[in-house]
């Protein structure tokens, strides 16, 4: 089994989710389901082939280097859970 | 005219630009009936204020003989589409509450053609299951249920609410999305039309992001015609998505109906799946009969790395939603839980923000792409995918026009039927579906028959990227060859 509980908790760290200490366990064997589905796909040769990296062949367009869609500060803030002055509030980061 | 929400979109649409009906008619006349269908939770969000101001408004344009493509068009919109002023959840509670002021560029275009906005459609939480058991609002329940039977069945996902909708005739049309089989899986199990498009033919902007390399915009529709109709709004071009591709779309309706004479079909050895079903079998040779009595021409083919799709697309899927759902932070939007520094709020606003399935998918994605397996896992994937799409271009340069499949190993199962002890078992619903997203090809689904126990079966039509037109032809062939589904009986009114 790759993953044990150590290494669930490490995971959700690293993905900033908070889990139930019950959960741990649970998490654990399903995430050995999915890595053991996946798993067959060591057996195949992939020497020489080069990754997927752009789904169509295709040139990346390029456009001219000026403000699109700019000034519109209250748009970007009108979701937000807590915003002062058009800034996003959140707790102290820095001592 | 008896119950015009009976009517194709194609139908309705001349019958609007004959002025045999009008568009406030016709959207109260949807708005009438999804309201008397809640029991199925096709829809999040109703806006009939909207629907009703906007078919007003076709209306008169139709009166100075002003109608664009869509003119009065009643449809709805799967909740992954922003919706300026019109709140878009994803199915997920961390966007609850989510209120977009911008518009994605496929409902833009929808709009620009005249379209009416009924709502917003339930679907699996951020596209992620293929049951619509995950959206944060409730299941969808589907309109088909087995003759003589009350047990609630799935529509598949993650458009669920898409398909139920048009399978219960709560919109003329709807707009879905398709990372695995998002559209062609609840099509099938719906007895409905859905195609996916080559990757880039409609823009991604504004669209809830999955797995950006797979996700893809497509319709789920009545007809074969009229997914042709919608289509053509929906693609083009769009400076926004560096992924969209700049080429004209064609009148694709002009491909419904053409003759099939000539055509070859590849039927793929390696999808005869152990254990599947004989009713998906026969179906499938069926589905074989008709094309060949139309004129075209059948030949096996091999694409052998087909097995190894849905395990790669099982890293790929979720390292990229692991890292697009990396700005759920409850700082900017959405969902926030206090926390006693920035890190314990994040994860406790992403604790409490995200259902089990999407938790376990940022968990896998995560580990996957960690420092030390990313090369053993996603570098690999990547290297299959590009296999997986060789055998396809092995299989077009060799002369195939278009592939058939099955669309679905199984008709419709019922609500909490699959996936509870294992996750894998739901992921195997995608096992046909997923390969053409991994090679970015276009797929298009299309009812063919009845399973043993009354429910629609599906074939599935693969062709050359950017090639949608020859689906459409083969699509409308089989859509005529095969026994006409009746809409399922409306148990809910």
């Amino acid at each position: 089994m790759p993953v044990d509980q150590a290494i669930v908790r490490r995971i959700a760290h690293l993905a900033r989710i908070e889990l139930a200490a019950d959960e741990v366990a649970h998490l654990a064997c399903e995430l050995n389901a999915i890595l053991a589905f996946v798993e067959e796909l060591g057996a195949v040769d992939v020497e020489g082939v080069e990754p997927m990296t752009s789904v169509m062949p295709m040139r990346m367009k390029e456009r001219a280097d000026v403000v699109t869609e700019g000034n519109i500060a209250d748009a970007i803030v009108a979701n937000a859970p807590a915003t002062e002055d058009h800034y996003f509030i959140v707790p102290k980061v820095v001592e | 005219m008896t119950d015009v929400t009976e009517l194709t979109l194609a139908a309705a649409r001349a019958a609007l630009v004959k002025r045999e009906i009008s568009a406030v008619e016709l959207a109260r006349a949807q708005i009438a009936a999804l309201e008397a269908a809640r029991v199925l939770n096709c829809y999040i969000s109703e806006t009939p204020e909207q629907a009703l101001a906007a078919a007003a408004s076709s209306d008169a344009r139709l009166k100075r003989g002003e109608a664009r493509p869509l003119e009065g068009i009643p449809l709805g919109i799967k909740d992954l589409y922003c919706t300026k002023g019109v709140k878009t959840t994803a199915g997920s509670r961390i966007l609850e509450n989510f209120v977009p002021t911008y518009e994605s560029t496929v409902t833009a275009n929808l709009w620009r053609d005249g379209a009416v906005m009924l709502g917003k459609l339930n679907l699996d939480e951020f596209a992620m299951g293929s049951s619509n058991e995950t959206s944060y609002f409730g299941p969808v329940i589907s309109p088909w249920r087995r003759p003589g039977s009350n047990v609630k069945l799935v529509p598949g996902g993650s458009s669920g609410g898409s398909a139920a909708a048009v399978a219960a005739r709560l919109c003329y049309g709807a707009t879905a999305t398709d990372t695995g089989g998002s559209i062609r899986q609840p099509a099938a199990f719906t007895g409905t039309v859905g195609i996916k498009p080559t990757y880039g033919r409609c823009s991604r902007w504004g669209i809830v992001a999955f797995a950006s390399s797979l996700d893809q915009a497509g319709p789920i529709a009545r007809s074969v015609c009229d997914a042709a109709i919608l289509l053509r709004s929906m693609a083009g071009h769009d400076p926004r998505d560096s992924t969209s591709v700049d080429r004209p779309v064609p009148d694709y309706m002009a491909a419904v109906g053409t003759s099939v004479r000539g055509k070859v079909i590849g039927i793929p050895k390696e999808y005869r799946l152990d254990g599947m079903p004989p009713e998906i079998d026969k179906l499938w040779g069926e589905g074989v009969s008709w094309l060949k009595a139309a004129g075209a021409k059948i030949v096996e083919i091999s694409l052998p790395h087909t097995r190894y799709a849905l395990p790669a697309y099982y890293i790929v899927a979720p390292a990229e939603a692991s890292s697009n759902l990396a700005r759920y932070d409850g700082v900017r939007y959405g969902l926030r839980v206090p926390g006693k520094d920035i890190i314990d709020l994040y994860e406790k606003t992403r604790a409490a923000g995200f259902g089990k399935e999407v938790r376990r998918r940022i968990m896998i994605g995560t580990y996957v792409l960690s420092a030390g397996y990313y090369d053993a896992y996603y570098v690999r994937a990547q290297k299959i995918r590009t296999l997986i799409k060789r055998d396809f271009e092995a299989a077009f340069a060799a002369g195939v026009d278009a592939i058939l499949t099955p669309a679905t190993p199984s008709a419709a199962f019922g609500l909490g039927e699959k996936g509870s002890a294992d996750p894998v078992e739901m992921y195997l619903n995608d096992v046909f579906t997923v390969t053409v997203n991994m090679a970015g090809l276009p797929g298009i689904s299309v009812p063919a028959g009845r399973s043993a126990e009354g429910l629609p079966l599906a074939l599935q039509l693969i062709g050359r990227a950017f090639d949608e037109e020859t689906l459409f032809g083969l699509a409308s062939a089989i859509e005529q060859s095969a026994p006409k589904i009746e809409p399922p009986s409306k148990w809910w009114t």
